[in-house]
């Protein structure tokens, strides 16, 4: 990118200047959830923006997944945009009545008439030792659910801009964020903003395997290409990014040219969102391929504690680039 | 709503047009009960027989502005905020023409127009949304309240707690109204609550509360009346407990193992509709007659309703899709 038309940015800064810049936007949007005010969030993405918006727009919430949650849910049913902030994935649980039960079924149930457009934001991922019950990577449950539109932000340009498209959306929009990615630098157009939330992105263009990846895996691919790169590997890399509901075109494409898939998630491995994406594969592609599709997907554990068992829970580079090599017959 | 309804129009007493609504929905149970059996509805159907009382008095309190959501035992609420006898019964024969598109059946009745928001079957998850309702009011400076129905049972789930808890916190306009008819399902309250005088747990949460015969339809509407005006007023939740009894089973489903027939019978002996009745009596408002009159239009407006919902249409399965996301619903 060209240095002039670009800014260093960190993930978390991403996040918080889309909050800033959705807030000054629509009177309507406004941010709860717990610490998000006084305490500046629990990640720090939101720290000052109480001072700014005031503790109408930025309000803190007691320890009640499921009140406020449900209390968003309310709220955009009358007339407002609420982001809510749910701490951890794992919390998330504790609210889930009101996602599947209310957010994602009002619609149905009143026979088109009641549409819930609220923001969903959820923290996830493994990278600060927080052990079994702060670390998981739950967006396969999430994206089963009919009604919901699940996105994961696996890039600074998904964390400042998805939320701002998604606050546009009549429906229940969650989006993933990652822990682990918050303090990363990246560069960001200077006026960056909204960006699409219905297809997938190839991050980087390659002709002998497409490396389809979302979330915490998207860097992690990019670096694993470029190691690949000097094998003589040339490796696509495509971010999902939207988790439900999938754009098969985009997935499609990048198999037809590569012919060959590396799946790459830190769900669990077993009924994940790559279990589903093979089996598209298979179903819609399966001629274009010349080698079984392959996966790489989280160690069926709850997160350890220790840092060196915690990084071993999910795949990393280096797993990647040996996986690639070995399905290209590389080692 | 029924005030304007031509049928007792001519009666200058307000409490006709009650005692009339209070009789349609007994009706329309029972009439639901008699299809339920000749398998026109399925799925559950919970009748609302015995508590008619709490809808009527409390839904005519409200203004038109106002937003209300209710549990699943909900068709006398619908009835009484003006869902069309006919909207809803084929909404239960899953018909096209049902108020929420056939989609959601007995358990899932809404009208947005009319701002009737279910129609809400998991027990106690409707308190949070009302509070966000609230909420959204008062960041907008509507001048609304929020009414919540729901019953004893919900009290026991920690939503009810969460929900009472955010709506003090936050100081929304919301009215609780917790229609206790001391079964949640068939588990008598005693077992379910170890404080069984419910208005108790309101204070905890700095929630003004207070406790109604819920079989008395005057004593409700002025109870209502009240808990409204102040809700309004103060711009504050309020919790009231209407003391109910449902005279029929839990839904069809149920064999009523768990409560004596006598128990039924004496509750019976505190019907709201021949109480009001004979207060209309005794005051020279309406005689048998006029009652007998009101029998025959409440029965000529459920056979409508019948008639519309078995003239409704079943929407096409190729459509099977719509309503999940908004830009399929056309």
């Amino acid at each position: 990118m060209d240095g002039n038309n670009t800014i260093k940015t960190t993930y978390r800064e991403a996040i918080k200047q889309a909050i800033r810049e959705a807030m000054k936007k629509d009177e309507r949007v406004f941010l709860m959830g717990e610490d998000v005010g006084r305490y500046g969030g629990a990640f720090a993405v939101s720290k000052g923006l109480l001072k700014e918006f005031g503790e109408d727009r930025i309000m803190d919430v007691p320890l009640s997944e499921s009140g406020f949650v449900g209390a968003g849910i309310g709220a955009s049913l009358n007339g407002m945009r609420p982001i809510v902030e749910v701490m951890t994935v794992n919390f998330s649980l504790l609210a889930m009545d009101q996602i599947v039960n209310n957010a994602a079924t009002l619609l149905h149930m009143s026979g088109g008439q009641l549409n819930v457009p609220i923001v969903i934001r959820i923290s996830c991922g493994i990278g600060r030792q927080l052990a079994a019950q702060h670390s998981h990577s739950w967006e396969p449950l999430f994206a089963h659910i009919p009604g919901l539109k699940v996105l994961s932000a696996g890039t600074h340009e998904d964390a400042r801009g998805m939320l701002l498209t998604a606050l546009q959306d009549p429906d229940p929009v969650i989006i993933f964020e990652y822990t682990f990615l918050l303090n990363k630098e990246g560069e960001l157009a200077a006026d960056a903003g909204a960006v699409n939330i219905t297809n997938a992105k190839v991050r980087r263009e390659g002709k002998d395997i497409s490396i389809i990846t979302y979330g915490a895996g998207v860097y992690k691919a990019l670096d694993a290409a470029v190691e690949l790169a000097g094998a003589g590997i040339d490796a696509e890399v495509v971010d999902v990014r939207v988790l439900r509901p999938l754009d098969n075109d985009t997935i499609f494409n990048s198999v037809r040219k590569t012919h060959r898939v590396l799946l790459v998630e830190e769900a669990w491995g077993a009924v994940n969102v790559s279990s589903e994406i093979s089996a598209r594969i298979t179903e819609n592609v399966f001629y274009e391929l010349d080698a079984p599709i392959q996966r790489l997907g989280g160690v069926e554990v709850p997160i350890p504690y220790p840092k060196h068992l915690e990084e071993a829970a999910v795949p990393q580079q280096n797993d990647i680039v040996n996986k690639v090599k070995k399905m290209l017959q590389h080692d | 709503m029924y005030v304007e309804n031509e049928k007792i129009s001519k009666y200058t007493d307000a409490r006709v047009k009650l005692l009339y609504q209070m009789m349609l929905i007994r009706r329309f149970e029972e009439k639901a009960a008699e299809l339920y059996s000749k398998e026109k509805i399925r799925g559950f159907l919970h009748l609302y027989v015995g508590e008619e009382a709490v809808a009527v008095g409390v839904i005519n309190s409200l203004s038109t502005d106002d937003n209300i959501l209710c549990t699943y035992r909900e068709h006398g609420h619908a009835l009484v905020r003006g869902i069309s006898p006919g909207a809803i019964m084929a909404e239960m024969y899953g018909k096209k023409e049902g108020c929420s598109m056939g989609r959601g059946g007995s358990m899932h009745l809404f009208d947005k127009k009319i701002k009737f928001f279910g129609g809400n079957a998991i027990v106690a998850g409707h308190l949070p949304v009302a509070v966000g309702m609230a909420l959204a009011a008062k960041k907008q400076k509507k001048n609304e309240i929020t009414c919540c129905f729901f019953g004893e049972g919900a009290a026991a789930e920690g939503e009810f707690h969460e929900a009472m808890n955010l709506a003090a916190l936050w100081q929304v306009p919301v009215l609780f109204v917790c229609e206790n008819n001391l079964y949640a399902m068939g588990t008598a309250i005693r077992y379910t609550h170890s404080v069984v005088e419910l208005e108790k747990k309101a204070p905890g949460y700095g929630i003004s509360a207070a406790t109604v015969d819920g079989m008395d339809v005057m004593a409700v509407e002025k109870a209502a009346k009240e808990a409204i005006e102040k809700v309004r007023t103060t711009v504050k939740p309020f919790f009231l407990v209407c003391n109910t009894y449902r005279f029929r089973a839990h839904s069809m489903f149920d064999a009523e193992l768990y409560r004596e027939k006598s128990e039924v019978e004496e509750w019976k002996k505190r019907d709201p509709i021949p109480k009001l009745q004979q207060s209309l009596f005794n005051e020279n408002i309406v005689e048998q007659r006029d009652i007998d009159e009101m029998n025959k239009k409440v029965e000529e407006e459920i056979q409508r309703a019948v008639d519309f919902a078995e003239a409704g249409t079943w929407e096409p399965v190729e459509e099977i899709t719509k309503f999940v996301y908004s830009e399929n619903n056309a």
